[in-house]
């Protein structure tokens, strides 16, 4: 049995005046003891629901979870000292100060005055705030915050730390910071899962990606497992008007082994094709004799991006509104996008 | 570590949880001026504003008012229950503290607590004041002690309440639009601050069966400071005003305590 296992979670909304909302249809997820699950997944995806699932916050309509072979939903009293939990917003109190926060926490695992005292000054150390731990929270940036909720999550040396989003909000320096924590911990045999919409943290960290949409698992595997799955490399062209990038999908579309994609940008097309020089020759070859020279063009193997992009038919970070209920109507959603939030 | 039994986690949690609230009332200078200052002001504003306007049969304006103000400054107090609760809500503070292995009440405990600890201030500084324009405790220490108590225990049961409200309507804006609402009306439309035989009759029946009116005649009586010719409604509640506010009291925490600590054990930020 794995460290953690979710079996056919589902969780549905019924916002007022909307249709409901399937924040998870039968969800399947299994990480082994040690190791750095991702959930990889757009807004909307269900993310967020399933981490508030298994950390005891929500209660799934259908399905069961253990961890450590302890039922979630059962005994959640049992999970609560196992777990760390780092939500997409820092929850912190505004009013104490970056020490007194940790402090709190650790008095709240039961801990004791001193070792609380203790592990707060390690972690204030560990994440370079050791200036600003006398001060209310009320005055941190926003990175700063994070990194005390990050923090929090880590006072009791948790078994499972769960991190939803973890980075958002994070400059560089703190990101790969935190990373490197991450991957300590994960050395030292904690078991981690985290959600991401940044497809080069789940490549950098996770040894496992569970890519999610409309509240289930499409795809999983490792980063190599997942790339491999969606064929070779791909061609990439950029071209000056509308009327070229038309011509040009065209062409593509016969050499590709799949459909053409268009960038955001309206101007870079990328298909997957089976011999990458031989196809680029012959793309090239096709587009000089309707007189049309791309601006760039070249080939490339798949990233997560990709992945993303092929499994779902939409980029991981399109929308930016919060993962569960609310399914605001937008006025450009796509015909994927909005089955997936419904 | 210390011993793990269910009681001394509830303590300790508790505790815990209280210390949280007690810095935030050091902290946060807008509960220090509400806390402080407010019912100064308003000892002042009554005694020297309407004072000279308004005579109690038997009594002086002073002496008739403190228990009113004391009232309403602590009902008022027990409202940050309400917008506090809110507030950690929109914060995502209660999202950790649900994922702690901490005793589902401790929260709760520690917030009320809070308003307890807000109140106690609010009434020593009150008496205070009192004391300064002339208002004097007429009965024996130990009936002063339970008119404190009862004004504590009143607004803590308040507190229970307000608590659920906030954990429902879940924006601190509301709580404090709403609160001020109905607990002004609440607290004026009783004995607080006139006699309740000079309102209109409709707004006369309410305020006798008001429990404000009923927590303002106890503290006054067990402060002695309802001297013979005092008007006193003849309903229930005035004749047995202290042990009015007791069943009350009682009532609210019986219906709320366990309901507020249901309501936390389901809530989720956003």
């Amino acid at each position: 049995m794995a460290f953690i296992e979710a079996r056919g979670l589902r969780k549905t909304y019924l916002p007022k005046g909307a249709p409901p909302v399937h924040a998870l249809d039968g969800l399947n997820l299994e990480v082994p003891q040690g190791t750095i699950k991702g959930l990889l997944g757009p807004n909307g995806a269900g993310k967020t629901t399933a981490v508030k699932s298994l950390t005891t916050l929500i209660v799934p309509d259908e399905g069961t979870m253990t961890i450590d072979g302890i039922d979630v939903m059962a005994h959640p009293e049992r999970i609560r000292p196992i777990i760390g939990v780092s939500g997409q917003y820092a929850a912190v109190d505004e009013n104490l100060t970056g020490f007194e926060n940790l402090e709190m926490v650790g008095r709240l695992y039961h801990l004791g005055a001193k070792e609380s005292r203790a592990r707060a000054t390690e972690l204030i150390e560990l994440f370079d705030l050791v200036e600003a731990q006398n001060r209310p929270v009320k005055g941190f940036s926003g990175g700063m915050r994070r990194r005390i909720d990050l923090a929090g999550a880590l006072v009791v040396r948790p078994r499972v730390l769960f991190l939803d989003e973890p980075t958002t909000g994070l400059d560089p320096r703190s990101r790969l910071a935190l990373w490197d924590v991450i991957r300590s911990l994960a050395g030292e045999g904690t078991t981690v899962l985290l959600t991401t919409q940044y497809l080069e943290e789940a490549d950098q960290l996770a040894d496992h990606i569970s890519v999610i949409d409309g509240g289930k698992v499409i795809a999983e595997g490792t980063t190599d497992e997942l790339k491999n799955s969606i064929g070779g490399a791909r061609i990439e062209l950029s071209l000056a008007s509308e009327k070229e990038v038309a011509t040009a999908r065209t062409i593509l579309k016969k050499i590709g082994s799949s459909e053409p994609i268009l960038a955001a940008d309206g101007r870079t097309l990328t298909v997957p094709v089976d011999n990458a020089p031989a196809a680029l020759a012959t793309a090239l070859g096709e587009l000089g004799s309707r007189g049309i020279s791309p601006l760039d063009a070249g080939m490339r193997r798949p990233t997560l991006d990709d992945v993303f992009l092929q499994l779902t038919g939409h980029a991981a970070t399109l929308e930016d509104d919060n993962d569960d209920s609310t399914a605001k109507p937008k006025t450009k959603v796509s015909r994927r996008e909005r089955k997936a939030a419904n | 570590m210390g011993p793990h039994t269910p009681l001394t986690r509830f303590l300790s949690d508790g505790w815990t949880t209280t210390r949280r609230n007690l810095i935030k009332i050091k902290r946060v200078p807008d509960i220090l001026v509400f806390t402080l200052l407010q019912p100064i002001m308003f000892v002042l504003l009554f005694t020297y504003v309407y004072g000279g306007a308004i005579t109690i049969p038997g009594s002086n304006y002073t002496e008739f008012l403190m228990a009113g103000i004391f009232a309403q400054t602590v009902v008022f107090g027990a409202t940050y229950s309400g917008s506090a609760m809110a507030q950690d809500l929109k914060d995502g503070i209660i999202d950790r503290f649900r994922t702690l292995p901490m005793n589902d009440a401790a929260v709760l405990v520690g917030r009320t607590n809070g308003d307890l600890a807000i109140n106690f201030l609010s009434v020593v500084v009150m008496m205070t004041t009192g004391f300064i324009v002339g208002w004097r405790i007429n009965s024996s220490p130990l009936q002063a002690m339970a008119a404190v108590g009862l004004l504590l225990l009143f607004a803590y049961a308040m507190s229970w309440v307000m608590a659920f409200i906030g954990m429902s309507v879940r924006s601190p804006e509301v709580i404090n639009n709403v609160s001020f609402i109905v607990l002004f009306p609440l607290t004026f439309v009783s004995n607080a601050f006139v006699p309740a035989d000079t309102l209109p009759t409709p707004l006369r029946i309410f305020a006798e069966w008001n429990p404000v009116s009923a927590l303002v005649q106890a503290v006054r009586e067990l402060f002695g400071n309802v001297p013979a010719g005092t008007p006193v409604g003849d309903t229930w509640m005035q004749q047995h005003a202290p042990l009015a506010v007791l069943i009350g009291a009682g009532i609210l925490l019986a219906i709320f305590v366990p309901l507020s600590i249901r309501k936390f054990s389901r809530v989720a930020s956003r």
